[in-house]
């Protein structure tokens, strides 16, 4: 029997947002100042008397952070929920962990749940670290024998034993973290709602969370994870849900879902720019093939309009990692710019990047653009997805995350000296 | 750089606790309907499985309070000690007021001082206490009111320090109380309960709207000289004391002095029982107004 663990109808919240109108009219007369304040402070008082909330700000507005979101969680599904900032997830995460109420709708949880969306939450400064294991452990939800019998497992995780009875104020910033995450790493309740904790310390210790987060969705419980991180959503979810303007956009399969959700990232920022307004259009821009193995040749195709007559100075691919840093340009010039283009006129530029140089991940491009009429960068053309090369040699390579953007092409040679070589150097 | 080997693990051998008992709840049953509104039916019952919560966000409260400082939990004896000289000094040596029949005058104030401080320092660490913990309140669930519980037992361990100096007064004037001492939990009670009463409205009212920030050192200031602390209720006029009882520290001060003084000290029977009234009153409101606002907490703060 598939039973439904978590069930969601409906579910929205609401928040009050104040703006103030007074930034258009910064040198606005005393007496204009003194009728604003009288007046928001009568609205004010009379919100107080009413029991209403205050709100900041001349202009208050209703603002929906989430609008009628209705799903099913099944007993030990992982599931990744993933959108943009402000679409709403971390809210639904409250409403979850029953932090904050829902404006309307309703939640029905079957089980215990715990939330995790900040590491380290109530840890306090002048405490030892033993101490702070059992205040967090505490305010997690865990019973004081619970955390006595995991408490050797949480010291040993986080790598700490050392400095167990020094005040953590006196910790790096790496110690803070790894502790905070062992204590929450051994929590163990029916339902866990985790918010993007898992960007914590360096490479190794992100490896060894990621693998006990493996561990803790392998046992069958229900898990519901807020993540950036494509590649952790990809590796720990059964089934995604993406959440957009407040709202559920589309459930389904991981793989499918993050495609969806990156390249809607892309039709959305395109869609914002205003196109008509410029004399010069890009028709489009396409990969072939997309997604693309790693060290394989890849196509491209971009198109432009010109909507009246303009001169074309230079073009530019950028390719960029979709966590932000460029990874590499392609220089259109070479085609022959400045190149003169008449209104109604097409242009259609192909060409190839050799055997790709790129670790699989998710790449982004933009297009620099000089032209008589307009200069500037068009954000987000394209998304390309480069998955894994095939594999030669017998070593798995290690995960994306580690091995940066490029892949070099590279050829290794070893010699083993023995110790009279050795000793000759010396000499 | 410190390596962790697995032989550190702990040994598997530890016997697992049925599971029911170490997570609290029965988790089969375990059915919960989040609404807009929705009253919370099983508050108390949550209230009663986060106990462990709120010892040790008491116990972090009392382990930090005086931590970096020199005298540490000397303050907690010394600021009311300060006061009381200062008190005994002006009202009973220069206005020289009368005390409480026989008994001393450093030990009448010391005797009001004590729940006075007590509810003063209450009242102030509750106000903040949430927003102090404004960064649990917007990450972790738990019934909100143990937050202000954990800061009104923090001025409790502050209350009964200040006993010590009470016992060491009693020595010094040789004072041997009467068999009313007997009664003094049942009014540490009363205590208990007017200080978390109107501690626990402040704070949920200091959520939403922050004025009451401004208003609390207001209230501590002036109730220390409207509340009979630095002198005797007896000297104000009998046909003001019924309404001077309006204020819920003058029965919980003259419960504590008929308590400590014993027959040197009259208690004023209908005063007291208004003043109980109004603390029952206060807890009252106070947890309605906390429960009613203690959703939308994470919103405001």
């Amino acid at each position: 029997m598939p039973d439904i663990v978590i069930t969601t109808e409906n579910l929205s919240k609401r928040y009050l947002v104040g703006h103030r109108s007074g930034q258009r009219e910064r040198y606005s007369a005393l007496r204009d100042v003194m009728v604003r304040e009288a007046r928001n402070f009568a609205r004010k008082t009379l919100d107080a008397v009413r029991g209403r909330q205050i709100v900041q700000g001349d202009e208050i507005e209703e603002f929906w952070a989430l609008k009628d979101v209705t799903f099913e969680v099944r007993r030990g599904e992982v599931i990744g929920i993933i959108g943009r900032n402000g679409a709403g997830k971390s809210t639904l995460l409250k409403i979850l962990s029953r932090i904050t109420e829902p404006s309307a709708g309703r939640v029905r949880l079957r089980g215990r749940v715990a939330s995790l969306l900040e590491v380290g939450t109530g840890f306090h400064p002048e405490l030892t670290g033993r101490e702070n294991i059992f205040l967090n452990g505490s305010i997690l939800g865990m019973h004081r024998q619970e955390i006595r019998r995991k408490f050797d497992e949480i010291v040993a995780f986080a790598e700490v034993e050392k400095f167990l009875d020094t005040p953590v104020k006196h910790y790096s910033s790496g110690m803070y973290v790894r502790l905070a995450f062992a204590v929450a790493a051994h929590l163990e309740p029916e339902i866990l709602v985790i918010d993007e904790v898992l960007a914590v310390g360096d490479a190794a210790f992100q490896q060894k969370a990621l693998a006990k987060m493996q561990d803790v969705s392998g046992c069958g419980r229900t898990v519901l994870f807020v993540s950036h991180n494509m590649t952790a959503v990809q590796s720990l979810c059964s089934r995604v849900i993406h959440i957009a303007n407040g709202g559920v956009k589309s459930e389904g399969d991981p793989a499918t879902e993050i495609r969806n959700y990156l390249s809607s990232a892309t039709s959305r920022t395109a869609a914002q720019r205003p196109r008509s307004k410029e004399s010069i259009a890009i028709t489009g821009l396409t990969f072939e093939p997309n997604p693309v193995a790693s060290r394989r040749d890849l196509q491209f195709n971009l198109g432009f309009l010109a909507k009246s007559s303009v001169r074309l100075n230079s073009a530019v691919l950028i390719l960029y990692a979709v966590e932000g840093p460029r990874v590499g340009v392609v220089d259109l010039r070479h085609i022959g710019f400045p190149l003169a283009m008449n209104a109604g006129e097409r242009l259609t530029i192909q060409g190839t990047i050799r055997s790709l140089p790129l670790v699989e991940r998710q790449y982004r491009c933009n297009v620099w653009l000089d032209s008589s009429t307009f200069v500037g960068e068009l954000t987000d053309m394209a998304q390309l997805t480069v998955s894994p090369a095939t594999i030669k040699s017998s070593y798995t390579p290690s995960a994306p995350e580690y091995r940066g953007w490029v892949e070099f092409d590279t050829e290794l040679s070893s010699r083993l000296s023995d110790e009279v070589a050795l000793v000759s150097i010396a000499d | 750089m410190v390596t962790v080997s697995s032989e550190n693990a702990p040994p598997a051998t530890i016997p697992l606790e049925p599971r029911s008992e170490q997570e609290g709840l029965g988790s089969a049953d375990y059915d919960l309907i989040i609404e807009a509104g929705r009253a919370e039916r099983r508050y108390w019952h949550d209230l009663w499985q986060y106990r462990e919560l709120f010892a040790v966000l008491a116990w972090r409260d009392v382990s930090v309070r005086y931590k970096q400082t020199v005298i540490g939990a000397a303050w907690a004896l010394i600021r009311p000690f300060l006061t009381m000289v200062v008190f005994t000094v002006i009202f009973g040596k220069l206005a020289k007021l009368p005390s409480d029949g026989a008994a001393p005058y450093a030990l009448m104030v010391f005797a009001g001082m004590l729940p006075w401080t007590f509810f003063s320092t209450a009242l102030s660490e509750a106000s903040m206490s949430l927003i102090g913990n404004a960064n649990l309140i917007s990450k972790v669930y738990f019934p909100r009111l143990i937050v202000p519980m954990a800061a009104v037992i923090v001025s409790f361990v502050d209350f009964l320090i200040g006993f010590a100096i009470l016992v060491g007064l009693m020595v010094w004037y040789a004072f041997v109380p009467g068999w009313q001492v007997l009664l003094l939990p049942l009014f540490t009670i009363v205590a208990f309960g007017a200080s978390f009463g109107v501690g626990v409205w402040i704070t949920a009212l200091n959520v939403k709207y922050r004025d009451f920030r401004y208003v609390i050192p207001f209230i501590v200031q002036l109730g220390l000289y409207v509340s009979p602390v630095g002198f005797s209720s007896n000297i104000v006029p009998e046909e003001w004391r019924l309404l001077y009882s309006l204020n819920p520290m003058v029965g919980v001060i003259d419960g504590f002095r008929w308590c400590l003084l014993g027959g040197e000290s009259r208690l004023y029977w209908p005063g007291f029982c208004l003043s109980l009234l109004i603390a029952v009153f206060f807890l009252w409101l106070g947890i309605r107004q906390f429960r009613r606002t203690e959703k939308s907490f994470a919103d405001l703060i």
